[in-house]
């Protein structure tokens, strides 16, 4: 691995840590807020306790909410890893990719896989589990373990062929790549979700669905890039 | 500027320069950008820049709405040691009568608003499992689920076995005849569970009510639910993808609802393939080929036009819904700035329908001055017969921080007469309305925003949806309860535009199930015309103030003499329009006259 994916690594441990990014667009102070008018009756009970209902009704059984499972955390950690090694895909794009459609799929999935990558990697810690160090292209590798071992990651030399590539060949097999790193993402979850005890809290269901998601529709919008172009808009 | 996204690629680039130049350029430092178009960004005395943050004491900022009232959430449907406990968050909006009904992850709340400034908590339900969504007919509420916790008795306590009797996934049914004792009377079980649902009524069989439901969730094992199969459609032609399920609700029995269809949607018109958009070519070895558009998100039905705009992960689409039971897709289309497709809103006229984007899935913060405008934002439509024709974008205007999550979700139609207004949630980007009645250049009117639940920790929160129901604006907030919010007058909108929305009356509402908006005659309609004309220029200044005038004088009269006041003003607008620049509104408003004669 390049030293460019390296140090895009690095950036995304950076973001991970939560730097927060500064989106003011000019004055240092914010202008006055629009407020309500004074004398408003607006009935907020922001302040007051909240409401009990009268009629509260609890439904069948209750008991504590599962936590979460070794399943979840052993998901979790590889997709960190798996979305680390997107990460270092989508980095080459800007210097090597030719087609703009390509450079933008890319700037999509390096945008959201970052936000996803940090969200993973505070599950692991407000749950205590260990979180994977990836600041090295040897421990990506090893997080990662052979190709085979996570489903859809790339081999070493896979990625070196990557980064060597231009052009249009290097837009084809980054799609390629992508694609079968997304079909991994998606055969990790339908493994997770074969396991006892998986995504039973609520934020791990969303988190995983919305891996599969996302990553599901991404995948069809590579393949028509690859084969035929997505169908022009037509009525029947 | 009119362009057909799935146009060629040299189209795009002007596309975005356009945009560029009518956007203000943000001063925020700019990521690894593949070019330098158009970003979020906003004047620099928009006040939603750098709000403080809070979970119940966060600052708010608003313009050209108020907010009336907020409810937090009641004890036992919030975790007080975790303001972002997901297992707690607020979800969508139903509505019926003087009731708001507020699904979630942990169960419901009833609030009554009669008094839409001070609502009532009427009652809540615990019954665990995500989303929650909600619709209400009559004496039945439905509710979606699709979490693996989700469970037939509602219990919190989760399912842990892959297989098992005890999971619910689909959509719940609730007698809420007694509205304190709301009672489970059906569990239908599906095999993706049900992510959210369409209710849609068929006005040819009253006995029934009928349930779109689209699963986006993992298939169930065949040994949970029978039939279920998660297999490639080339291979297995039962396959649970590709497909929406519609439930059949007899209404003197809803115990026996069940699954009637499960239409194939996506199929190709010509060859009968199950998975007929998104057909890919080679990817190369080792890759499969299970992955295409095989889903839809939110549906929204508009059986008045016997049309229903689905968005489905990957497309936008028409479905014909006359046949109820079996909707047939007539039109899609790509947009290649679209990450997945999420929900659909038609224009009343049914002539422009919005789609939304849900990039990042709601979950990350998505309006920041470094993202796209195209990105996470509403694309707008026009629609001519069957075809659909992409128009323009639309995002929320001021950036949000990186703690913010935030993109376009769920919202619904404004009644103004002669505009198309729509109020939008974009969770913790907050409320915006705006304006879409010139497709291609939308424009925000109002807004509510509130600062971060924190500064230093992203959280699903925020606005999940904001909608017009019956003269006020109703927010679920996923961490912080119920908002009700009016309009107030501005440059943008009159009081009397404001009046003639709220004069708008619905006894019962579900945002994905569209009815005609109709206003009853008033003086409030005619003067919203006539202040539009006014704004737009669409009528000479000294006519429009000459029409004010001549409405007053009407209103002061009674009987045949209002009749008569009315009638001739409306014969004056006649000959308006015949040189007026804007000929449609001066017959609108020579017709909302004319109605107002008759009324007497």
């Amino acid at each position: 691995m390049n030293g460019s994916s390296a140090r895009s690594i690095v950036v995304v441990l950076l973001l991970a840590a939560g730097v927060a990014t500064a989106c003011r667009s000019g004055s240092s102070t914010p202008a006055a807020v629009d407020a309500r008018p004074a004398a408003a009756a607006a009935d907020s009970s922001a302040a007051a306790a909240p409401p009990v209902s009268p009629a509260a009704t609890v439904a069948g059984t209750s008991g504590a909410p599962r936590r979460h499972s070794a399943a979840d955390t052993r998901f979790i950690q590889l997709m960190v890893a798996h979305h680390a090694q997107a990460l270092a895909m989508t980095g080459l794009v800007p210097t090597r990719a030719s087609r703009r459609d390509v450079k933008l799929l890319a700037e999509r999935i390096a945008v959201s896989q970052r936000d996803e990558l940090a969200l993973m990697r505070r599950w692991l810690q407000e749950r205590g589990e260990p979180v994977p160090e990836l600041d090295t292209p040897h421990r990506q590798h090893d997080a990662g373990g052979h190709a085979g071992a996570m489903p859809g990651m790339l081999t070493p030399e896979e990625l070196a062929r990557l980064a060597a590539a231009n052009g249009a060949e290097f837009d084809r097999l980054f799609l390629e790549y992508m694609i079968r790193h997304h079909e991994g993402a998606l055969a990790m979850v339908a493994e997770l979700l074969r396991s006892q005890g998986a995504a039973q809290e609520a934020a791990t269901f969303r988190l995983v669905n919305d891996v599969d998601a996302d990553q599901r529709a991404e995948i069809a919008r590579m393949r028509a890039m690859l084969g035929a172009p997505p169908s022009e808009a037509r009525h029947h | 500027m009119r362009s057909d996204p799935t146009t060629r690629r040299a189209a795009a680039p002007l596309r975005s320069l356009l945009l560029a130049a009518a956007l203000l350029a943000a001063a925020a430092p700019a990521a690894a950008q593949t070019d330098s178009t158009a970003r979020v960004a906003a004047p620099t005395d928009d006040p939603r820049v750098a709000l403080g943050s809070g979970w119940m004491d966060a600052k708010e900022a608003a313009r050209n709405l108020e907010l009336v009232a907020h409810r937090p959430r009641p004890e036992g449907f919030f975790n007080p040691a975790s303001m972002g406990d997901f297992g707690f968050a607020n979800a969508d909006l139903a509505f019926r009568g003087n009731y708001v009904f507020q699904g979630g992850y942990h169960g419901f709340q009833v609030w009554d608003v009669s008094n839409p400034a001070s609502p009532k908590l009427r009652t809540s339900l615990v019954c665990a499992g995500g989303q929650g969504d909600l619709s209400v007919y009559r004496n039945l509420l439905f509710m979606s689920v699709e979490e693996t916790r989700g469970r037939m008795d509602c219990g919190t306590q989760g399912v842990a076995d892959t297989v098992s009797t005890d999971r619910f996934r689909g959509v719940r049914i609730f007698d809420i005849s007694d509205i304190d004792h709301p009672k489970q009377v059906a569990s239908v079980q599906t095999c993706r569970g049900s992510h959210t649902h369409t209710l849609v009524t068929d006005p040819k069989d009253r006995a029934n009510v009928y349930i779109y439901v689209a699963g986006t969730g993992p298939v169930r094992p065949a040994a949970e639910l029978a039939g279920c199969s998660a297999g490639a459609p080339e291979e297995d032609s039962t396959t649970s993808l590709f497909r929406i399920e519609v439930i059949r609700v007899p209404l003197a029995a809803p115990s026996n609802a069940r699954v009637v269809s499960a239409p194939r949607i996506f199929a190709d018109t010509a060859t009968g393939a199950i998975a007929g958009l998104w057909k890919g070519g080679s990817h190369g070895e080792g890759t499969q080929t299970t992955s295409q558009t095989n889903q839809c998100h939110d549906i929204t039905v508009y059986p008045e036009i016997g049309l229903a705009a689905g968005a489905c992960s990957g497309n936008g689409i028409l479905l014909d819904i006359r046949n109820i039971a079996n909707p047939k897709r007539i039109a899609e289309v790509v947009d290649p700035n679209f990450a997945y497709w999420h929900s659909a809103t038609f224009s009343n006229d049914g002539k422009k329908v919005i789609f939304t984007d849900e990039w990042g899935g709601g979950s990350q913060a998505r309006c920041q001055a470094t993202d796209r405008a195209e990105w996470g934002a509403d694309a707008i439509f026009t629609l001519t017969g069957r075809t659909l024709r992409h128009s323009g974008y639309y995002k929320l205007p001021a950036p949000q921080t990186a703690t913010e999550n935030c993109v376009a979700h769920n919202g619904s139609l404004i009644p103004v007469p002669g505009r198309d207004i729509m109020v939008q949630a974009w969770y913790q980007g907050g409320v915006s309305v705006f304006d879409f009645t010139d497709p291609a250049k939308p424009v925000e009117i109002a807004f509510f925003d509130r600062g971060p639940m924190s500064d230093t920790l992203i959280m699903i929160g925020g606005h999940w949806s904001a909608y017009w129901y019956n003269g006020r604006i109703y927010g679920s907030e996923i961490g912080r309860g119920l908002d009700v919010l009016r309009l107030t007058p501005s440059e943008m909108l009159t009081q009397n535009e404001i009046d003639a929305a709220e004069a708008v009356r619905m006894s019962s509402f579900n945002p994905q199930d569209q009815s005609k908006l109709v206003w009853p005659a008033s003086f409030a309609v005619a003067r919203a015309y006539r202040d539009q004309l006014a704004r737009g220029n669409g009528l000479a200044a000294d006519r429009a103030a000459a029409i004010a005038s001549e409405l007053d004088r009407a209103e002061r009269l009674r009987g045949a003499q209002r009749r008569t006041a009315l009638t001739r003003l409306a014969t004056q607008l006649d000959r308006d329009a015949r040189t007026a620049a804007d000929v449609a509104r001066v017959r609108a408003l020579a017709t909302a006259v004319r109605d107002l004669a008759k009324k007497g």
